[in-house]
């Protein structure tokens, strides 16, 4: 036991959450106390231990499959499955769930009836067995096989045919109301089998992987597994997963941020004495001003305006910028956006009056007006129109940041333009999606523009886009 | 001296789990779990997650389970030593002193010091009470990450090794090792000197069978299906992307209003007129009234 967890935790590390000793130590200890047959329990005190930030629970939850789902008893079957394992048999044993063992001799018709019915009656026991026969059936796992995970999980579900089976179930339901669902009742009914299925689709994958790790070992399958924690997600290489899990980070990592910087802004340094105050509070001393008290300045909230590029490779770099500095809005006095491809507009519009960011991010998308010519960006000529248009509205209290890799098509850059918003505006920074490794490579020109700004960022991930973000507040 | 407690409180992690349920608190494995190994390692709890999710009823439920006294800490910014720990009563001491010199000349500052640095001058605060205390105590240090990053540092040594210093008086150890919960809305990330001392707990929105539960456990009256029906339509809720989703809170407020209302099912109309109890945002409520009677896809 205490070895597994040796490799645990060092899986855990190498994934990049942060493990004390003291936390390793603790989870030594825990799982003296908790028994492994609870799984839930179990797992949520390992967790309690060497997991102290939410935003690390998926990596930590995939790592404990790994690690831990050989170790599991068979339902019913107190035995534990590493003897199979260890016998290197990938078609781990079946006897033991519900009907399972009678599930081989069914079917495919007999097969799809029994799922339909499994689902329709939220039967758990039978659903676990026909994922493991499902499996065994449809995935064609051979062992040594350097194949993922996903290959195997499409074509088991390929077979299920599971949108079918939803619709069916829909159909039911409806026939069981006497004909029609309000649509409430359809959206609920609906919920409730996706949910269903969604289970039933976690066990798959969970089946798969136990096979998987049988055949590779824990150490092995984990590194194929391995996967950036959130905040350093790459914006430009972001599956639409990872997209969605982003945009749910982004409303709590922007709180946090929003209420460090009002708390900066309170207690920035002390100012001069403020002489009235401190003679009230003499008053408690007899006349005596004991207590010098002190004006605080209230540093004035910077504006901020945002030109961002939406062309396709770093589009979803700005949306997310976008997001987070409306997130914060709060905290400056104003917030400008504009965005470009070759032609530039205004979109502060779509964000003023609502609430709702990504219904606004989704307008920036679908309705600004970007193209010009030929919709490739052309950094020089959207900075060009910017200048003539909106340029005299840049004043000493804004602040411009500029979004995009620089990659202008071989355009001519129009830098001087740059050069003069640093001039009139209180500070201009650059934010590049790319790595630094990939800048001024190609048709790049970040340098030109960077050398008339105040600051140039690589910007891959949420984690640098905050410690930007919180500077200049 | 170390304190070992003798007895653990728990049994087991089922035990827990339906310690709570009898009064009235809907814990899973999970949460159940981490109770449980919190008293057996002696740890404190950090609980974090999303607003009204039962994380300070979590607390006051433990208590009430194991019949110890609650103590409360209430954090808030500007927290400091004399309001959490504890402070000496001047004015007492100031008396004291002018009574001293009255009554005999002769008293050396050494032996006025002495005098007015005792017990009968402390104001002990919620953490030293909870340290000195005999009676069974669990200790809630509410909305922890509302205190700045350097007051955390006055938890550290209660929270590591169950005692406070008083510069004057010398150490107080605890003679039993209470329960303790922290709670956090996560508005900052808290240190990691803090965390490396508590056991970590995220109570996140429960699923829809234990929703029902809590709704029937805290909504006396309701039926059975119409909780049903709530636990449902709040979790499709739940599933729009929204500024901010319902919290357990507002579902049972919601509960709450349908059976004044008298509802025994939820109908739509029903829904949309009431969903400003569950959504506090106008988008959102706009959103959602849109989305429940839009027909699905
Ligand atoms: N598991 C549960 N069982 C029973 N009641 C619950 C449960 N979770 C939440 N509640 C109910 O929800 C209410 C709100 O919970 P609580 O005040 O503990 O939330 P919180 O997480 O501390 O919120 P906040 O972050 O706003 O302080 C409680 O009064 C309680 O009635
Ligand atoms: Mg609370």
């Amino acid at each position: 036991m205490l070895d597994v967890l040796e490799g645990f935790i060092q899986e855990l590390r190498t994934a990049g959450l942060p493990v004390s000793l003291t936390e390793n130590l603790d989870a030594m200890e825990a799982v003296q106390h908790i028994p492994m047959e609870d799984r839930e329990a179990f797992k949520y005190a390992l967790a309690a231990t060497l997991v102290k930030s939410h935003a690390h629970w998926k990596a930590f939850e995939t790592v404990f499959e790994v690690y831990f789902s050989l170790r599991r008893p068979a339902p019913g079957d107190e035995a534990d499955l590493e003897n199979d394992v260890d016998a290197g048999n990938l078609q781990l044993d079946e006897s033991g769930a519900a009907g399972a063992g009678a599930m081989d001799s069914l079917s495919p018709e007999e097969l799809a009836e029994m799922l339909y019915r499994a689902l329709l009656n939220a039967d758990e026991a039978t659903l676990k067995a026909l994922a493991r026969q499902a499996v065994t059936r449809f995935a064609g796992m051979e062992p040594g096989r350097p194949v993922g995970g996903t290959y195997y999980l499409y074509r088991t579900l390929r077979n299920l045919d599971l949108d079918g089976v939803l619709e069916r179930l829909m159909e039911a339901s409806k026939e069981q109301a006497g004909g029609e669902l309000t649509s409430l009742e359809e959206r609920l009914e609906r919920d409730e089998y996706q949910e269903r299925i969604a289970q039933l689709r976690q066990e798959i994958e969970a089946e798969i992987r136990r096979r998987l790790v049988a055949d590779r070992g824990p150490e092995a399958m984990a590194r194929t597994l391995r996967k950036p924690l959130p905040e350093d997600v790459d914006f430009m290489h972001a599956s639409r997963d990872e997209m969605a899990q982003l945009r749910r980070t982004i409303q709590p990592l922007a709180r946090k941020l929003a209420v460090r910087l009002a708390r900066k802004r309170r207690h920035g340094r002390k100012g001069p004495l403020d002489f009235r105050n401190t003679m009230r509070h003499s008053l408690s001393y007899g006349g005596v001003p004991a207590e010098p008290k002190f004006r605080y300045p209230r540093p004035a909230k910077p504006e901020i305006i945002v030109v961002a590029d939406i062309s396709g490779s770093v589009a979803a770099f700005a949306r997310f910028t976008l997001m987070f500095v409306y997130a914060i809005a709060s905290q400056f006095s104003r917030v400008r956006a504009f965005v470009f491809i070759d032609g530039i507009d205004e979109v502060t519009r779509f964000f003023e009056g609502t609430e709702d960011v990504n219904q606004a991010v989704h307008r920036v998308n679908t309705e600004a007006d970007v193209i010009w010519v030929d919709g490739h960006s052309d950094y020089g000529h959207a900075f060009q129109v910017f200048w003539e248009k909106w340029g005299r509205e840049v004043s000493p209290k804004s602040s411009v940041i500029l979004l995009g890799d620089a990659r202008n098509n071989y355009h001519s850059s129009q830098a001087w333009i740059v050069k003069e918003l640093q001039q009139r505006a209180r500070h201009v920074y650059w934010l590049n999606p790319e790595p630094r490794s990939y800048w001024d490579t190609g048709d790049s020109i970040v340098s030109e523009y960077g050398a008339h700004c105040d600051g140039v960022y690589e910007c891959r991930n949420l984690r640098q886009l905050e410690r930007f973000v919180e500077q200049l507040g | 001296m170390t304190v070992t407690n003798a007895e653990p409180r728990f049994e087991s992690v089922p035990a827990v789990r339906e310690g709570l349920a009898g009064v009235n608190y809907l814990a899973d494995e999970g949460i159940a779990g981490v109770v449980y190994l919190a008293d057996r390692l002696q740890k404190p709890v950090l609980i974090e997650g999303p607003a009204g999710t039962g994380k300070t009823q979590l607390a006051k439920s433990i208590a009430e389970l194991t019949g110890s006294r609650l103590i409360r800490l209430q954090c808030y910014e500007g927290l400091d030593e004399s309001k959490a720990l504890y402070e000496w009563n001047y004015k007492k001491q100031l008396l004291r002193i002018q009574v001293e010199r009255n009554e005999d000349d002769k008293a050396t500052w050494t032996d006025i010091e002495e005098d007015i640095f005792a017990e009968d001058f402390l104001l002990t605060r919620p953490l030293l009470e909870a340290i000195r205390a005999t009676d069974p105590v669990v200790l809630l240090i509410d909305e922890v990450d509302r205190v700045e990053v350097e007051t955390e540092a006055l938890l550290l040594e209660i929270l590591s090794d169950y005692q406070v210093s008083i510069p004057e008086l010398g150490t107080v150890q605890a003679t039993q090792v209470p329960l303790v919960f922290l709670t956090s809305n996560n508005t900052r990330e808290l240190s990691e000197a803090l965390k490396r001392r508590c056991l970590y707990l995220h109570l996140d929105y429960p699923d829809l069978a234990r929703e029902k539960e809590i709704v029937l456990a805290r909504v006396p009256g309701i039926t059975e299906n119409l909780a049903d029906q709530i636990a449902r339509v709040v979790r499709s809720i739940r599933q729009l992307e929204l500024k901010k989703a319902p919290s357990v809170s507002e579902t049972i407020d919601w509960a709450r209003t349908l059976l004044l209302l008298g509802a025994t099912e939820i109908s739509e109309a029903q829904a949309t007129e009431t969903l400003h109890i569950l959504l506090k945002y106008q988008s959102d409520i706009e959103k959602a009234a849109k989305e429940l009677s839009a027909a699905a896809s």
